[in-house]
């Protein structure tokens, strides 16, 4: 069957221009390796994921494009979460720097891997075919399992890699066989030709098949965006990953795959029938997420534990909107995500940057290596005061609003007992946001945290525009609420 | 000799083709939460992946389609880039441990 190219225009514009510079710059950040020069590789890096930001708002309001016979769509939706995902590696990546000073020896390697996942990221937030979500999580996923065992000779680091690899793994076989018999009972791998075979089922013997296929496509993506009961590998591969590979993990990769989890259940399973299997799983992964996040953060002494765990209760908070799934790809819902993500991958960004400064000068990644960082460092402990505060969802921080537009949206879709239990839950979450605040502003320092941490200026800049932001979301978010 | 290929798969019913390909993958599912050698493991993932491949090309047979095909392609491609990851994360465990048993590997605990 061949396909027509659907208008001309397709032709006259270089396609998908963040995924084809993303893919250039990577090579490009690999020969600069060879320069033996590491001091330029971040600015570089920082220049490259710039460009790729600016670039990527040349496609805002172009419409939907189709690019490689409908493989990809590049529309609103997509460029807001490109948009998200490669923001967020551009506010992180200064923080690699003490990668930089301990004289890494295949630094550029580093660099080149963080830019190809991003390409990864990119094809799951545009797919329209399956075969393009599959590769797009595997080229992120990929690229995750070398960068979680980044220090090859620490062993947390290697059973960090192990776990992620092998979950990782074993996730994308359950996924595969969810698409095999998605397949199977559709005949088509596209998201709009598949919610045409399920709302005109042609065989009814098929239709197990059909949803047996579906939800193990729910459960496969579950795993990637740590969702419970598929979280349990979450904890120890966030402890174990160097802390700049963790802020990636959870920030872009769980983006990424709410992106892409939100296209698949609005763009293939809108069917009232599908639904009326999705949405009690979904909400039955969603409660369960959120008691296991917010109680196992409670339980926990180390604070990038804790942070892993309150990842998870993220995912939980992130499944909200997408019970609150209302028929339209850019609807409600699609916009609570969408702020949702930004304010939490921000707030999440500065959480990591500071706890990772602490961990490398410090030694320690508990709540006592933060004792008395409001002397030693006082803008770092402004920065990590707003993430939490942000994190725990306190009025006047973007978190504040990332809740509340899902919360709504939700209320208006009448899952009012859901959003009373999110609320209880986010209660919960206040207890453990506090600590390291109660740490750095009540406790001395001791004999370990008497030193102030080294900031280069790169990260202070980083840290600045991350407060700053958190703050514009929590007080002014209509700039960006509702622009899907 | 005179039969193509998709004839020649749809010589055995569709039926048989699910049923073997989900008995490989629940041998695998299996495999990866029973057995404790990482490369073991790693192996009966390799077991699920081609089970899905099995599928997909005993489906796109039936249909007369070659996107199910084209994708096994993309499966095999992406599940050897696995593969050289995977054993390289697994070799870089053996040299600090000696060992590729998943229990030794208890240092994060719940």
């Amino acid at each position: 069957m061949i396909r027509e190219v659907k208008t001309s225009r397709y032709i006259q514009r270089p396609p998908m221009f963040a995924i084809v510079l993303l893919s250039v710059f990577g090579l490009g950040n690999l020969f600069l390796g060879f320069l033996r020069s590491n001091r330029i590789l971040l600015p570089a890096a920082m220049l490259m994921l710039g460009t790729v930001l600016t670039v990527n708002f040349l496609d805002w309001n172009a419409g939907p494009q189709s690019f490689f016979n409908g493989m990809l769509i590049v529309d609103n939706f997509s460029v807001v979460f490109t948009g998200i995902v490669v923001l967020t590696a551009l506010l992180l990546i200064p923080f690699s720097e003490q990668y930089v000073l301990d004289g890494q020896p295949n630094l550029a390697e580093y660099y080149s891997l963080l830019l190809f996942s991003l390409v990864g990221a990119i094809m799951m937030v545009a797919y329209n075919h399956l075969l393009m979500l599959f590769l797009g999580i595997e080229i992120l996923s990929v690229a995750m399992y070398v960068l979680a065992g980044a220090q090859k000779t620490n062993l947390r680091s290697n059973e960090a890699a192990l776990k992620y690899f092998l979950m990782g793994a074993f996730a994308t076989g359950i996924l595969l066989f969810g698409v095999a018999l998605v397949y199977g009972a559709t005949g088509t791998f596209e998201l709009a030709n598949i919610r045409f075979a399920v709302q005109n089922p042609t065989n009814a013997s098929l239709t197990p098949m059909l949803y047996i296929g579906m939800l193990m496509m729910l459960i496969g993506i579950g795993f990637k965006v740590s969702a419970a009961p598929f979280h349990f590998w979450t904890p120890d591969v966030y402890e174990g990953t160097p802390t700049f590979f963790t802020a990636f993990m959870s920030t872009v990769v769980k983006t990424a795959g709410f992106a892409a989890f939100l296209k698949l259940l609005v763009q293939a399973f809108p069917a009232a029938s599908a639904q009326g299997l999705w949405l009690p799983t979904l909400t039955a992964m969603c409660v369960l997420t959120l008691a296991i996040g917010n109680v196992g953060a409670v339980a926990q002494n180390s604070a990038k534990r804790m942070l892993a765990y309150s990842s998870v209760s993220h995912a939980g908070y992130l499944l909200i909107g997408l019970v609150a799934f209302n028929g339209e790809l850019e609807g409600a819902s699609a916009n609570s995500i969408f702020f949702y993500s930004l304010a939490y991958s921000v707030a999440t960004v500065a959480a990591f940057g500071v706890l990772k400064l602490v961990s490398e000068q410090r030694m320690r990644e508990d709540y006592d290596g933060l004792n008395g960082l409001a002397k030693t460092n006082p803008l770092l402990a402004f920065v990590l005061t707003v993430a939490m505060l942000s994190l725990a969802g306190i009025p006047l921080t973007g978190g504040f609003f990332g809740k509340f537009f899902v919360f709504s949206a939700a209320v208006e879709n009448g899952h009012i007992g859901l959003v009373v239990f999110a609320v209880v839950m986010s209660m919960v979450s206040i207890y453990y946001y506090l600590r390291p605040i109660i740490a750095m502003y009540m406790r001395d320092t001791d004999a370990d945290t008497a030193e102030p941490l080294q900031v280069s200026g790169f990260q202070s800049a980083a840290f600045l525009l991350l407060a700053l932001l958190t703050v514009v979301l929590g007080v002014l978010p209509g700039i960006i609420a509702g622009i899907l | 000799m005179d039969q193509n290929i998709p004839q020649v798969i749809q010589t055995v019913p569709l039926q048989y083709y699910v049923f073997f390909a989900t008995a490989l993958f629940a041998i695998g599912v299996i495999g990866v939460l029973t057995r404790r050698n990482a490369i073991i493991i790693f192996m009966c993932i390799e077991l699920m992946l081609n089970a899905v491949n099995v599928l997909l090309t005993a489906f796109a047979a039936y249909r007369s389609d070659a996107n199910g095909q084209v994708f096994v392609f993309f499966i095999m491609a992406v599940a050897a880039a696995e593969v050289a990851v995977g054993l390289a994360i697994i070799v870089m465990i053996y040299r600090n441990l000696q060992n590729t048993d998943v229990n030794l590997l208890n240092r994060l605990k719940f």
